[in-house]
């Protein structure tokens, strides 16, 4: 177990393209951090340089007070979960998560011991014996951590782990690596592009775009307290809603559409409204007004879509809007509704830089 | 149900005759008295010779050649097509491992002499190679029969494409387990690999055996005759006349080249066509 | 090219070196060799030779016979081609309309792929034996007047016929496998497109085949100037009166039997340099296919 450090650490690749630009991060001792971005941002090859598959350009990553910038794949004392699960297909289970060991001389016992340690812990104590393609999906998920857990690692490194599971044994295995990096206390790394899965599983997580850390924490600070336009868009679901304004002293103003409560912004810049689905109610004496195009229910509460009266954009349709409401606000479609907010509940970002202003 | 129309099947039969009738043929001829042959021409059902000819042709000295049996000449061609296909499949999966997972230098030239091989089939460059093989003492040597014919690169390309699409990620999980360059070809990359191997093995074993221009001009004595070049000396032996020609035994002679390579596409035929429409692409 | 690899700085070689050592020693040296003495004009006993430049170039190409072999050659290879093509495509086609007896067919279509080319050159020519050969007689019989060792015409009929058996396999199997690469639905939605299966056949699965109809072009190409060696030297050996000599086999007989190492050699490289053009032709093309 151990603290993992990145300072100034740089990718770029032989053909000139960059890919990290500059990342400072501390991982402290037992913590699960996650990853997040869209696809594309950085964050795989950011966690491939932990794991020592990419080579660092510059800068610095350490794992205890171990400089491990040259240090081989194998001695970094790393385990990795791979999306696919990369498991040897020729091999047993048991063959799988032994090989490492073997490559490291461990007396045959110790092995054993630890495979089936891992396995009960893991659940698959009784395919030990199997080829993987003679498991399930989630079965083989489980063999590549087990791979991971036998090797008693400083850190585990997860690539996107989960994204090859349907979507029922996801939430399932998401608790379950919960679970276990809790008991087991080992620093982890935990790469997707899933904010849910980021949200849930993450002590901290760190939002990742184009190659850079937009910002770091802890999920619900994020959540409610996004520093850039891009975390606030890519944190929450269903996703922030996001209307461009400008500011004539009292009012954010778009179209017929006046907001008041609202002081100290800058005037003459394009900003942006957002305001999450969940601070919007329904409230006869609102701001604005919605009229529905679709309801979708999901059991305990209902997300009803339409589009804001008053606001056009850019292409001249309505703003779109998604509102989170109970179980019983159930709209026709074609309804209009009155909705309002509590202006203190909503941020407001510059749009051409994204930093938050309110 | 079928519905296939008759029409298809009368195609594909006629196709299957014209395929199989000639071999039959020279098999059911082989089985006669040179007389009755003579006499009657080609036999289309077998006769009452079948092991006197064979016999003859396989164990008796100077049943079919001046002294050399079609049992040795079974032998080396054995010889050539085994040793042929392990040596193609070895030398080519090393190759092609050194180029697909190692980056280095030469890495790029080195791939395109390999490539260059397609360029230059024996037949372009034959008197020379055979100089090479008959300085360096080779003639009339399994050595010298089979090495030369190992290199040329559709083996090295056919694994080249094979490594290619297995997932980076193995190597990856390979290399966080600790395994050496060597460690990962022999533990994980050459059992992944086993079906390829096969495929290869089985078209490499029918080409070795099939070989002709080499052989020809590199063995000069009839111990080291393979069944093909034993088709060639009795070609020239029934052109030269003289006395009855021994057709049945030149049959016997096509029926027993043909023999193993055919059993051996026929019993392996699934790995057989997946070898050889993989190994083209 | 994997996104990770070793970066060791001997080992690749190590695992590199035995098929390169091979190929210069056997190919390339060989190769040059043939180059070079391409150049050279040796005296009739092989004792002292003379740097001539492009002579044995200018001997070789203008000379009548292998100007005959050079028009043989394309004639013949167009012929094997074409026809070998077709009827395995044929073949192809209908075996896989066919539901019952489909392996067998497919086995027994596709078996003579083992047969090496004199072995059918051989038995080719003994059923083409005028003492014994069904098909000599079988000929004369329709009124051919049939004599492949005096007439040319007879002669070249006789090789084009083993070497177009011989063939028919290979291209059976990669018809027939690429056939079952189109995927079934495509081949559904044509059905309910058109109802006419020869129309059907035309304007889908052939287009559908292009690639693979091209790569055989240039396998059968190749192997009817190179492979057709062995057919040739069982049957005809070039007779009558170089008739039916392909290039490689002039290649052959010059050096090996006629001892004209420089003319040979000249020879050689002009071969060389047509496999060159097939390559290149080849791998336009696959470049080609990669966009599509």
């Amino acid at each position: 177990m151990a603290q993992v450090e990145l300072k100034q650490v740089r990718k770029t690749y032989p053909n000139g393209a960059e890919a990290i630009f500059g990342v400072d991060m501390k991982i402290d001792d037992g913590e699960l951090i996650v990853f997040v971005g869209p696809s594309g941002c950085g964050k795989s090859t950011l966690l491939r340089m932990v794991a020592g598959l990419e080579s660092v350009t510059s800068g610095e990553i350490l794992i205890g007070d171990r400089l491990i910038n040259d240090v081989s794949p194998s001695e970094r004392d790393v385990a990795m979960v791979f999306q696919n699960y990369a498991l040897y297909p020729h091999m047993s289970v048991r063959g799988n998560m032994s090989y490492g060991l073997k490559n490291r001389k461990m007396p045959a016992d110790e092995i054993e011991r630890r495979i089936v340690d891992a396995a009960k812990m893991l659940k698959i104590d009784q395919f030990l014996d199997r080829q993987p393609n003679q498991l399930s999906g989630g079965q083989r998920q489980r063999v590549a951590m087990g791979r991971a857990i036998v090797r008693n690692p400083q850190v585990f490194l997860f690539d996107e782990p989960l994204s090859n599971l349907d979507a029922k044994l996801r939430v399932q295995m998401r608790i379950e690596i919960k679970r276990l990096q809790r008991r087991m206390n080992v620093t982890s790394i935990y790469v997707t592009h899933d904010q849910t899965e980021a949200m849930t599983l993450a002590d901290r997580l760190a939002v990742i775009n184009e190659g850079q850390v937009e910002q770091m924490g802890a999920p619900m600070e994020l959540y409610s307290n996004p520093r850039t336009l891009f975390v606030a868009s890519f944190i929450g679901a269903p996703q922030i809603n996001l209307i461009p304004v400008s500011f004539d002293g009292t009012h954010l103003v778009n179209g017929d559409l006046k907001l008041a409560g609202f002081s100290d912004l800058p005037q003459g810049t394009e900003l942006v409204l957002g305001v999450r689905p969940d601070v919007l109610r329904v409230d006869a004496g609102g701001q604005f007004g919605m009229n529905v195009d679709l309801v979708e229910q999901h059991g305990g509460e209902n997300l009803i879509y339409g589009s804001l009266g008053g606001t056009t954009t850019d292409a001249g349709e309505p703003l779109e809007i998604c509102l989170k409401a109970a179980q019983a606000m159930l709209p026709a479609i074609d309804d209009q509704l009155t909705l309002g907010f509590d202006p203190d509940t909503a941020f407001i970002f510059r749009k051409d830089t994204g930093e938050r202003l309110k | 149900m079928d519905r296939t129309p008759i029409s298809t099947h009368i195609i594909l039969i006629i196709g299957a005759v014209f395929m199989t009738l000639p071999v039959w043929v020279a098999f059911a001829t082989s089985t006669h008295a040179p007389e009755t042959i003579l006499r009657e021409g080609l036999q289309f059902w077998p006769g009452g010779h079948f092991f006197e000819t064979y016999n003859e042709v396989l164990f008796v000295e100077g049943g079919v050649m001046k002294k050399v049996t079609a049992m040795t000449m079974l032998k080396n061609s054995m010889i050539l097509g085994i040793g042929f296909a392990i040596g193609k499949v070895i030398i080519s999966m090393l190759a092609a491992y050194a180029i697909v997972y190692f980056r280095f230098r030469l890495g790029v030239p080195l791939f395109w002499i390999i490539f260059m091989t397609l360029l230059l089939p024996l037949e372009v460059r034959i008197i020379p190679s055979y100089e090479v093989v008959a300085n360096m003492g080779l003639l009339d040597t399994h050595t010298g029969l089979i090495i030369p014919l190992i290199a040329s690169a559709t083996g090295t390309f056919f694994f080249r494409q094979f490594f290619k699409s297995v997932p980076d990620e193995l190597l990856e999980a390979a290399r966080l387990d600790g395994a050496t360059a060597w460690g990962f070809f022999i533990d994980i990359l050459v059992p992944l690999s086993k079906t390829m191997i096969a495929a290869i093995l089985i078209i490499m074993f029918v080409v070795g055996w099939n070989q002709y221009l080499w052989p020809l001009i590199m063995t000069t004595q009839e111990d080291n005759y393979t069944l093909v070049i034993g088709i060639k000396q009795i070609y020239q032996v029934l052109n030269e006349g003289g006395e009855l020609p021994q057709f049945q035994k030149a049959f016997a002679l096509t029926i027993l080249a043909t023999l193993p390579p055919v059993l051996v596409v026929l019993i392996f035929q699934k790995w057989f066509v997946k070898g050889l429409v993989e190994s083209e692409k | 090219m994997k996104r990770v690899q070793f970066e060791h700085s001997a080992v690749p070689y190590l695992f590199i070196a035995p098929q390169i050592i091979i190929i210069v020693i056997f190919f390339l040296w060989p190769a040059a060799q043939a180059i070079y003495q391409s150049f050279l004009l040796e005296d009739a006993f092989g004792l002292s030779s003379q740097f001539v430049w492009f002579r044995n170039y200018t001997d070789t190409i203008v000379s009548a016979s292998w100007l005959q072999a050079a028009g043989f050659t394309i004639v013949f290879s167009t012929l094997v081609t074409f026809l070998s093509l077709a009827i395995a495509l044929l073949l192809a086609v209908k075996a896989n309309e066919v539901i019952r007896g489909a392996s067998t067919y497919k086995t027994l279509l596709m078996w003579a792929y083992a047969i090496a080319p004199p072995v059918a050159g051989l038995m080719g020519n003994l059923m083409f034996n005028p003492l014994i050969g069904d098909l000599y007689q079988g000929m004369n019989a329709l009124g051919f007047d049939f004599d492949h060792k005096l007439d040319p015409y007879d002669a070249g009929f006789v090789v084009v016929l083993i070497s177009v058996w011989k063939q028919v396999s290979v291209n059976f199997i990669f018809f027939l496998s690429g056939l079952q690469g189109i995927p079934k639905g495509v081949q559904e939605a044509a059905l309910m497109d058109c109802k006419s299966s020869f129309r059907r056949f035309w304007t889908i699965t052939f287009p559908l085949l292009a690639p693979t109809t091209f790569f055989l072009m240039v396998i059968n190409i190749t192997y009817a100037f190179f492979e057709t060696f062995g057919i040739i030297d069982t049957t005809t050996q070039g007779a009558p009166g170089g008739a039916t000599t392909t290039l490689v086999f002039k290649v052959f007989q010059d050096g090996f039997r006629g001892a004209d190492i420089g003319g040979s050699s000249a020879q050689s490289v002009v071969l060389m340099l047509m496999v060159l053009g097939l390559t290149v032709i080849q791998f336009r093309f696959i470049e080609k296919k990669v966009h599509y």
